[in-house]
């Protein structure tokens, strides 16, 4: 084929593009995930029962949000960018880790200002198994999703893009199970949500290269 | 190729084409041609691949910068755009060719310095078999729209589907053409 003839056939009855699709889809994207996250949640473990029992419950609830839904902010906006070729957001990476640091940190202070005696307690809480399980399966849908909208993009760097995207399915997937966590303590959230929504990010690297690759 | 003298010529042209402007997105695809066609005939000579292979890549990535034309934001330059593309699309090809070329670092792949390559050299790839292999409703809605240019109600009319059914199937082809290109120039 000669390049003349593609080129003839790629400028006939040229239509015009519309600003603004690929943020759309991408919010799209995250609001189908968290939706069907959400919705897994309620069909399977349910949310939490004992809030009466405990009158730290929204404040706990509201801080697992909002380190959840800071990383899916911080999450999103980075993968508009990595959508697009030559906007690599190499610098912006770190900014994911922003959330697990502060949540570490804080994580270790509540540590030092709770007794030994309990530390087994407030790291474990009583079901840190669930919440390994519950995690990345919540997850799945989102980054489904997630690979879908993207690949209406055109992400050059296939293994970051898939890392930010199981970051934000891990995300959407903890914000999720937040309704249903009984572990209300600091140094819980930090290590076992902060530990999935990461292990979120490892396959989504992974995955990455496979599926996104145009 | 000075990239500033032609990032102020191109991103106009490109943003023209974005805005349904036939002759610019035609003269955009025109210098690209040239420019890609430099910079993968210096990237393949140190592989031992010739003119032909470039060429595949040029056409490539020419689908490439059509299809994805949606992901360039207008308030950027265009040369990175486009160059992300052409850097993407060769790495692709580096890796993933039968054969081939291993152990190349990434840092290898040099920035777009080629000089502009007007040379006719026909592509391995050819059309009508390309086409074969697409959707039928889709293969009908390119032959119409892109290559008989007839008028997407025209084209309509004539097959009986709906105006956004043809420029969806249009679209769907195109994409789907770029997939069978890379698959092509890979083997």
């Amino acid at each position: 084929m000669k390049t003349e003839q593609l080129i003839d056939i790629l400028s006939t009855n040229l239509a015009p593009v519309s600003e603004g699709r690929l943020k759309k889809t991408l919010l799209w994207a995250l609001l189908v995930g968290g939706t069907a996250a959400f919705f897994l949640m309620l069909t399977t473990v349910g949310p939490r029962s004992d809030v009466a029992g405990s009158s730290f419950y929204p404040g706990y609830l509201a801080l697992k949000l909002l380190f959840t839904l800071s990383l899916v902010g911080i999450g999103a906006a980075l993968l508009l960018r990595l959508m697009r070729p030559g906007q690599d957001a190499r610098k912006r990476f770190a900014f994911v880790l922003l959330p697990f640091l502060i949540v570490a940190c804080a994580g270790v202070v509540s540590l030092r200002l709770g007794e030994p005696m309990a530390w087994g307690r407030m790291i474990f809480g009583m079901q840190w198994g669930t919440c390994l399980l519950c995690i990345p399966l919540f997850a799945v849908v989102p980054f489904a999703a997630l690979i879908w909208a993207l690949r209406q993009g055109a992400p050059t760097n296939l293994k970051r893009t898939g890392a930010i995207a199981g970051l934000v399915a891990g995300a959407l997937g903890a914000t999720a199970y937040a309704f249903h966590c009984p572990g209300d303590s600091i140094p819980f959230v930090a290590i076992w949500y902060g530990a999935m929504v990461a292990f979120c990010a490892l396959i989504g690297a992974m995955l990455g290269p496979r599926l996104l690759r145009w | 190729m000075d990239v500033r003298s032609t990032e102020s010529e191109l991103r106009p042209l490109m943003i023209a084409g974005l805005d349904g402007d036939v002759f610019a997105h035609r003269t955009l695809l025109e210098r690209l041609s040239a420019q890609l066609r430099g910079y993968f005939k210096g990237q393949l000579h140190r592989f031992g691949r010739g003119p032909v292979e470039a060429e595949d890549l040029v056409q490539e990535v020419l689908i490439a910068v059509h299809t994805r034309r949606h992901t360039y934001d207008r308030s950027q330059p265009f040369t990175p755009w486009m160059y992300a593309i052409a850097r993407y699309k060769f790495l692709d090809y580096v890796r993933h060719t039968k054969g081939a070329i291993t152990d190349l670092a990434i840092e290898d792949v040099q920035e777009m310095a080629a000089h502009d390559d007007n040379s006719r050299v026909e592509s391995s790839l050819d059309l009508d078999r390309l086409l074969a292999d697409i959707s039928p409703k889709a293969r009908q809605a390119i032959q119409y729209v892109k290559l008989d240019g007839l008028s997407v109600s025209e084209a309509a009319t004539r097959s009986g589907m709906s105006e956004s059914a043809v420029k969806v199937s249009v679209h769907r082809g195109l994409k789907a053409l770029a997939r069978l290109i890379s698959k092509e120039s890979r083997s």
